[in-house]
């Protein structure tokens, strides 16, 4: 008999005991992945990092056109794509709650919400980039809005569906039409998850590089042409870290620390409001 | 079906606040009867609410819509773009192994096989640390670790995967190059099966590499999964099993486990999704050779990292093609999958709700 107890708790004691190993394993690469771009990133954040053009080979230079071509295909992408995201939750939560045409979107939406994004990629190569007959910041930017609608669509849905019916019926009672009680009651009672949808759409194109690599594709130069190629930081530092110059693969680095930083920064807002949305 | 809300004939609070700048307009007129001018602007305020009303049904209906257009439009432009290159290999695109810009000789097996396998190898590291993390969330954390080491785990899953592909190049590949696979070398090497997937020089860059960043990036989602339908267990359940003396481990693995495997799979499965179309981290360390190695360390070229470097310098209609029926194949291979995944999870949600 004693040998038995003995067996089962020296085995839970080890399973245990790895269990909290996996979580040190887990943690620790989040430190190590945010330590390496803090350790080489640091060093190469000078103010000509946000003034000065990507440089040639060997020159010194900044990130500027990177970060600013970054920044206008990721605005335009969430304007684009968060609109439509969010009249299709809104569909979803509340027009066909249990229509069969939800049941399938939802379904097809969780598979584009986790699809490889190099196809999304593809296909705006294949519709705009072909069609265009050119690379353009334009292309960019509807790769990134098809990434976004999954996300939004996601958010938009769980949010409304967490708006509790009596606050429409109340509304629908005082004889608002179906469009008024769900614009001024559900979406402003749903505001904060919303919002976290957004931004959590936000968090997830600045990133991303695949999509870009064949539609923004890539400018050495100043450009806020959205029918011209158009750098980002992702391709810019895609095309940095895998060449031999120490000073690109420096920008690389320098480029991934603002990215990440970006990034962390948007999910855990995104965190927090989420978090004032259940409380409150 | 929708309900929409009917306007009673008769004013209502809401449209006459909504009709008064309309009826203070009117009333300025005052040219008719003041109750006939009401009644019309009311009609009128009712019709353009009604028009706004369905006009913003249809508006949502066609954005749902337009989810199915974007997965149909990925669908037709794959299939389309892929035809000539379909055309020119037919089936043998799949078994070939060759893979010459040069000649316009192209076969997608390389590229499949490292998908898979470093998809698998990184299931094989992640899926036990995934789940560990899970039982340690749920089981034996302090309630007030609980919340900040979530998040952090599950910030890991918001680094953009270009930042894991720097890092693995910069960092890890040069780490593992140096300790741990000439340490796997030695201890496989006398071991008659083993020694053949552990062989060659530890270049730092490869098979393994790439598997063990996916195997890092996937853990997030793993672990998310699992400990969300960890917690759909009813808690009299556990209570039972610890009653009975059971250790915690036994609970997990008599109680928890069984009652949560099919989320538990779902969640590995989209884990596994991610892992097959994971480009930029993989195209940083997997090394890209065209060619089917047995060794683990050796170099090799996924799906995904062989478009993102070759797509844009492909030149001719036929190696264009080729990398987009390789996404093709890789769309087809995610999207069974993503689905099986996602319809076990469903399922999972449905017993919960029903619960």
């Amino acid at each position: 008999m004693a040998s038995i107890y003995a067996g089962r708790r020296r085995k839970h004691a080890i399973v245990m005991a790895l269990c909290i190993a996996a979580a040190v394993f887990g943690l620790a690469f989040l430190l190590l992945i945010l330590g390496a771009l803090l350790w080489h990133g640091l060093w190469g954040l000078t103010p000509a990092v946000f003034t000065e053009m990507t440089p040639p080979p060997g020159g010194s230079g900044g990130l500027l056109n990177a970060i600013v071509g970054s920044l206008i295909m990721t605005v335009l992408g969430v304007a684009v794509g968060a609109p439509v995201g969010m009249l299709a939750g809104t569909y979803m939560a509340e027009y066909g709650r249990y229509s069969r045409l939800t049941m399938f979107v939802r379904f097809i939406n969780d598979i584009l919400l986790s699809a490889p994004s190099i196809m999304i990629g593809l296909f705006i190569y294949e519709v705009l980039v072909v069609r265009m007959g050119h690379f353009s910041g334009l292309a960019g930017a509807m790769a990134l809005a098809v990434i976004v609608v999954p996300v939004v669509v996601r958010t938009t849905e769980d949010m409304l569906l967490l708006v509790p019916g009596p606050l429409r019926e109340a509304a629908a009672a005082l004889g608002l039409p179906r469009s008024y009680v769900i614009i001024r009651i559900a979406y402003r009672a749903a505001r904060a998850g919303l919002i976290t949808g957004v931004l959590l759409a936000v968090a997830r194109i600045s990133g991303e590089t695949a999509p870009l690599l064949f539609t923004a594709l890539n400018n050495q130069f100043w450009s806020t042409d959205l029918g011209a190629p158009m750098a980002s930081l992702p391709a810019v530092i895609f095309q940095f870290a895998l060449s031999p110059y120490k000073d690109w693969q420096q920008l690389a680095w320098t480029g991934a620390l603002i990215i990440t930083f970006a990034v962390l920064t948007l999910s855990v807002l995104a965190r927090v409001l989420a978090r004032q949305r259940v409380t409150q | 079906m929708s309900i929409r809300v009917q306007m009673p004939a008769d004013s209502s609070e809401a449209t006459r606040a909504d009709g008064d700048a309309v009826v203070m307009k009117a009333v300025s007129m005052a040219s008719m009867p003041r109750t006939r001018l009401a009644a019309r602007d009311r009609r009128q305020v009712l019709r353009r609410l009604q028009l706004s009303d369905r006009g913003f049904h249809v508006i949502t209906q066609l954005a749902a819509a337009a989810v199915l257009v974007i997965l149909g439009g990925v669908i037709l432009s794959l299939v389309l773009g892929s035809l000539p290159a379909i055309r020119e290999f037919g089936f043998s695109f799949l078994t070939s192994q060759s893979w010459n810009p040069v000649t316009d000789k192209f076969g997608a097996l390389p590229a499949i096989y490292g998908t898979v396998i470093t998809s698998v190898l990184a299931m094989i590291i992640a899926i036990p640390v995934g789940i560990g993390i899970a039982i340690f969330l749920t089981e034996l954390c302090p309630p007030s670790l609980r919340r900040p080491i979530g998040i952090a785990i599950e910030l890991l899953a918001g680094i953009p995967s270009i930042i894991y592909g720097i890092w693995g190049l910069f960092i890890l590949a040069p780490f593992l190059q140096q300790f741990v696979e000439p340490a796997l070398i030695a201890m496989f090497g006398p071991i008659p099966v083993l020694s053949r997937l552990f062989a060659g020089p530890p270049y730092g860059i490869g098979i393994f590499t790439a598997s063990f960043i996916l195997a890092i990036m996937v853990l997030p989602f793993i672990t998310a999964i699992s400990r969300d339908v960890f917690e759909t267990v009813p808690p009299v359940l556990k209570e039972a099993a610890f009653g009975i003396g059971c250790t915690t481990w036994e609970v997990v693995r008599k109680v928890v486990i069984p009652y949560t495997r099919l989320g538990v799979i779902g969640g590995i499965m989209l884990g596994l999704g991610r892992a097959l179309g994971e480009t930029m981290a993989v195209t940083f360390v997997i090394g890209n050779a065209h060619k089917i190695s047995g060794s683990l360390l050796a170099p090799g070229t996924t799906i995904s990292a062989t478009i993102a470097n070759e797509f844009t310098e492909a030149v001719g209609d036929v190696y264009t093609s080729a990398l987009i029926e390789l996404g093709l194949i890789l769309f087809v291979i995610t999207f069974i999958v993503l689905a099986v995944s996602r319809l076990m999870l469903m399922r999972v949600q449905r017993r919960a709700g029903a619960s």
